[in-house]
């Protein structure tokens, strides 16, 4: 059904750097229209990407033609998803720069790959008093499986302090880093602040005081060059949904030292050498980490993600964010009343959070939804964050490779529709019909 | 799917930025607070409850969306007066009618936080029982 254009299209000043706007067609579900005659606009990409036809291709195929368990069956398929799932791996070890492949375990996501650190590495090396390291600005995900190490080894969790624009206060690692600390976990891109953490210095700093570092790479790996072996990380955790991958696929990278001497966190099959009636000794890495059977299509899907994103290049993908982001910014700041939070486009990545006065960002949200603009609102999974900053919840506008800057106009345009609507206008309630 | 003009209406923008009794009251015999855990939205009711069993004086105080607090005013003017047997009666239901605009199930839950810490709030006496959370 053929459907009109409702909200703005206006010429963009931006040409620079941006990526060509015929990128969009390789993403089938970007050109919808939605609440009847509403284009969709697609802002909540922090959440979740949208993936392009090459990695619908590459699981869909998988399933037409190739499908089997990986590294059991002695058959024809098995071999060739075991294959496709093996090579899928080694794309992953080059996309971030990793020595070997037996340093990438497949998880479910960035929550299950810090689990597995919190499980395996905290458990077997962190005793009472000793110190892991976070910041304010972290995601629950690396929070509260550091809070529950501490519950059962009796370790201290400490939080690195950010400035009122939120920026991670370095200075403060002068005394919250000492021979106690034995961990280092933290965010490389703010998921609320859009912040882009000085990742390489932060993790000198904490090796210099013998911790071991975790990078929590959820926002930074879709979208940002990354090299495990220039920025020194010991773990990097990610998710393949949020850089144009499946659902329910994620990455551990761990340095291989650290790997071969963790024990094994989750038991069961393919993930042993031998069992015996009442022992077991473990597998190899990296299957050592992989009990059960694995997202193999996922995993192959984010291979064809990893192909996707190194075709296009990280590099112009971040250029492009920082365009629209920059813009956003300059928009957003002519909206009566609107609070941005975190730091100025040049310490971002492609993310702003914002927050009225009036009304709640619930309904910010909604009211955007029934013009087409999706974006999400709440507290982002960062409660300690916002507490930081006194508030409850904010709405945040993410962006990505196909987004485009009259995306940004109709996110403005709507914004500023809202707070015009929901300025007090001194209105006064009428009596409500009685009803009990 | 309700549109924006459908749930934002004037009726409910009235009560959002004029609220019937919103604030404490110093005289509250009972109390309750509580929150939407999803998106943090908070609703505190106080009641003073004679001893003829009628809601003498009642007022509400939180933070959140707009459905959440407007909701909870339309409720504290409708229960303003009211016997309690009246008050514990009105099923949530009867809230989402009061409320008027169609709401997605996800929005219910905000349009219901008010009703459901007054419904608590009449068990709660205050200095009793259930601790004040403030």
């Amino acid at each position: 059904m053929p459907a009109i254009t409702s909200n703005p299209v206006v010429p963009s000043p931006l040409t620079g750097d941006l990526l060509p706007a015929a990128l969009r067609d390789d993403f089938p579900i970007l050109s919808q229209h939605v609440h009847g005659e509403r284009r969709l606009v697609f802002l909540d990409n922090a959440a979740s990407s949208q993936r392009p036809r090459s990695v619908i291709d590459a699981m869909d195929r998988l399933y037409e033609r190739d499908y089997a368990n990986v590294h059991r069956g002695i058959h024809v398929l098995s071999e060739r998803s075991t294959d496709l799932y093996e090579e899928a791996r080694r794309k992953i070890q080059r996309f971030i720069g990793a020595r070997s492949e037996r340093e990438i375990i497949f998880t479910s996501g960035t929550t299950s790959s810090i689990n597995l650190v919190a499980r395996s590495w905290g458990d077997a090396n962190l005793k009472a008093g000793d110190e892991i390291l976070v910041t304010v600005m972290e995601h629950h995900s690396n929070l509260v499986p550091w809070f529950q190490l501490a519950e059962r080894t009796g370790a201290v969790v400490k939080q690195v302090p950010i400035t009122d624009d939120g920026q991670l206060v370095l200075e403060s690692l002068d005394s919250l880093l000492t021979e106690r600390t034995k961990l280092v976990a933290f965010t490389a891109v703010s998921n609320t602040l859009g912040t882009i953490n000085p990742v390489a210095e932060f993790t000198r700093r904490a090796h210099a005081v013998g911790a071991v570092v975790l990078v929590d790479g959820a926002q930074s790996v879709p979208h940002v060059a990354t090299n495990v072996a220039a920025l020194g990380v010991d773990f990097l955790a990610f998710s393949g949904h949020k850089m144009c991958g499946p659902s329910g696929i994620g990455v551990l990278y761990g340095r291989e030292e650290l790997l071969e001497a963790m024990p094994p966190f989750m038991g069961g099959g393919g993930m042993i050498n031998r069992v015996y009636a009442d022992r077991f000794t473990a597998g190899e890495l990296p299957a050592k980490f992989e009990a059960g059977t694995p997202p193999i299509a996922e995993a192959i899907g984010l291979g064809a993600a990893v192909d996707y994103l190194t075709t296009v290049g990280l590099d112009r993908i971040h250029r492009h964010e920082l365009e629209l982001v920059g813009y956003a910014m300059e928009r957003l700041a002519k909206i009566d009343g609107i609070r941005m939070l975190g730091p100025g486009p040049e310490q971002r990545a492609g993310l702003v959070s914002f927050v009225f006065p009036h009304p709640h960002a619930h309904d910010v949200a909604q009211l955007l939804d029934s013009r087409g603009v999706a974006v999400r609102a709440g507290h982002h999974c960062t409660q300690p964050l916002h507490d930081r900053l006194g508030i409850t919840a904010s709405t945040r506008a993410s962006f990505y490779l196909y987004n485009r800057p009259d995306e940004v106009d109709a996110l403005v345009e709507a914004l500023g529709r809202i707070a015009r609507t929901f300025r007090p206008s001194g209105r006064k309630r009428k009596k409500t019909d009685d009803i009990a | 799917m309700p549109t924006e003009e459908e749930i934002y209406q004037e009726h409910v923008l009235d009560h959002y930025e004029d609220p019937f009794h919103r604030g404490e009251l110093p005289t509250a015999t009972h109390a309750h607070e509580d929150k939407n855990p999803l998106c943090g939205d908070v609703v505190r009711v106080e009641l003073q409850i004679d001893a003829a069993g009628r809601v003498q004086d009642c007022f509400f105080s939180g933070t959140g969306c707009v459905i959440s607090q407007a909701a909870a005013s339309m409720l504290m003017e409708a229960v303003h007066g009211k016997p309690v047997v009246e008050v514990q009666s009105l099923a949530a239901e009867d809230m989402l009618k009061l409320f008027g605009p169609r709401l997605t199930p996800n929005r219910q839950k905000c349009c219901l936080l008010g009703w459901r810490v007054l419904q608590q709030a009449i068990y709660s006496p205050v200095g009793q029982a259930v601790p004040d959370k403030r």
